[in-house]
């Protein structure tokens, strides 16, 4: 590199009008790149998404196959709502066993211990028993809080109860394993003690009266 | 050896941008608790890193010196966008991973450090070189850690398991510690001491020697 070569072009090249011609035309391309990238790849974009969202809820109704055709294992699912104790709507997802309703699957979300975490709580159509718990989107702790979508984790859900006798929400993480004969109970993960505080608050939350509760204390009359 | 070569091959050992330089460390212990997005995150970085250094070089002589700072972060951070908006499209779940760690590039000091170093004083083919170089350099660091921290972490290469869980039913127990960003540094401070053990042009010399006391000097 010779140093005639930035000398020539010096002067012209850091005078006002230079420096404006190339900061106007340096945003002008940079923004036609960046701005054609995203309005191409969008439709894609939102097909992962999309895609992404009713895997999660086919997965969490149990009803997701490997390789299985996504859009046609979820055109059996029929979306509704429920007014909450707010006045809000919340979307419940259904899955419809001909007339009759099979299963309910609620979309979740609430505080882990880094950032909110966002999921789905599939319940049988007693509106008490749980068929599974997924979240799609969380931020614990690689290794640790996010042991929550480990399959074998998510697996004790199925089968246990929300709500105690009385009605009260009775789900709970314990700290170590649950009890072999309990219906409320699931083992805690090792390491991740306020992830698993996270879960179990929320899910209260959803299923007290102010979020699902009586949408699925009215299941459980109709039963 | 050639220019070219030399510019390609130097920072994979002898000049390289993390264990030499000591730069983009944020993201190496970030992105490195799987292979798979560690493979995701040097296929980004490289990407980012040759083109622009080459676009910058293509420019060099008409960027004005006092914005040209300026001028480096609008096409790195264009460039970061468009990978990261190709990614999300082609690689979703992976991406999912990455979060914020593919639009963090902008501020990795690498490319930065490439495209004014030496994009701003050398032709478009060598600058492109040079930022594919740099990248391949940053990208072996991390497969390597990330290879540690998944295999004794998880016990598992890419997903496949490799060493058998005691969760699983196997013998290995899993260390926590190597999903956490601290076995990140252990691991790449441990590599700086081998390098620097093998090259010992690499090794720094202490900026003062410890001054030996006398007994008479205490008083």
């Amino acid at each position: 590199m010779s140093d005639d070569d930035t000398t020539t072009p010096k002067r012209s090249r850091d005078s006002i009008s230079n420096t404006l011609i190339v900061a106007i035309s340096i945003s002008l391309v940079c923004s036609i790149l960046v701005a054609s990238a995203a309005i191409l790849l969008k439709p894609r974009q939102l097909q992962n998404e999309e895609e992404y969202r009713q895997r999660i809820i086919l997965d969490v109704a149990g009803l997701y196959e490997p390789g299985g055709d996504i859009a046609a294992l979820y055109s059996s699912i029929e979306e509704s709502s429920t007014e909450l104790a707010s006045g809000e709507q919340a979307p419940v997802y259904l899955v419809m066993d001909g007339e009759r309703l099979e299963q309910v699957i609620l979309p979740i979300e609430g505080a882990g211990l880094w950032a909110m975490m966002y999921g789905f709580l599939a319940v049988e159509n007693d509106g008490n028993t749980v068929r599974g718990l997924r979240f799609y989107a969380h931020g614990e702790t690689p290794g640790l809080g996010d042991q929550i979508d480990k399959p074998a984790w998510r697996a004790q859900w199925q089968g246990k109860k929300l709500f105690a006798p009385g009605g009260a929400p009775q789900i709970t993480i314990v700290k170590g394993s649950a009890a072999d004969d309990s219906n409320y109970e699931i083992d805690g993960l090792a390491g991740a003690t306020l992830t698993a505080r996270g879960v179990t608050n929320l899910v209260h939350h959803w299923i007290s009266d102010q979020g699902y509760g009586p949408y699925l204390k009215e299941l459980n009359d109709n039963e | 050896m050639s220019d070219a070569r030399k510019v390609l091959i130097d920072p994979l050992v002898d000049n390289n941008p993390v264990t030499l330089q000591v730069l983009g460390i944020c993201s190496a212990l970030a992105v490195t608790t799987s292979l798979l997005p560690a493979l995701l995150m040097c296929v980004a970085l490289t990407s980012v890193t040759a083109l622009s250094t080459a676009t910058i070089s293509s420019i060099r002589n008409h960027i004005p010196n006092n914005i040209r700072i300026i001028v480096h972060m609008t096409i790195i951070a264009s460039f970061v966008i468009v990978v990261d908006q190709l990614l999300r499209a082609y690689a979703f779940e992976t991406s999912k991973q990455l979060s914020v760690f593919v639009g963090l590039i902008i501020t990795n000091c690498i490319v930065l450090g490439r495209a004014e170093a030496f994009a701003m004083k050398n032709g478009v083919v060598l600058s492109f070189i040079d930022g594919l170089g740099n990248g391949l350099g940053y990208s072996a660091i991390l497969i390597l850690v990330a290879i540690v921290r998944e295999l004794f972490g998880a016990g598992s290469l890419l997903g496949y398991p490799i060493l058998p869980l005691v969760s699983n039913g196997g013998w290995y127990e899993a260390n926590g510690l190597m999903l956490l960003p601290p076995s990140a540094f252990f691991i790449i401070g441990l590599l700086i001491w081998g390098i620097r053990g093998w090259k010992r042009k690499q090794a720094e010399h202490p900026d003062y020697r410890i001054h030996e006391v006398h007994r008479t000097e205490v008083l």
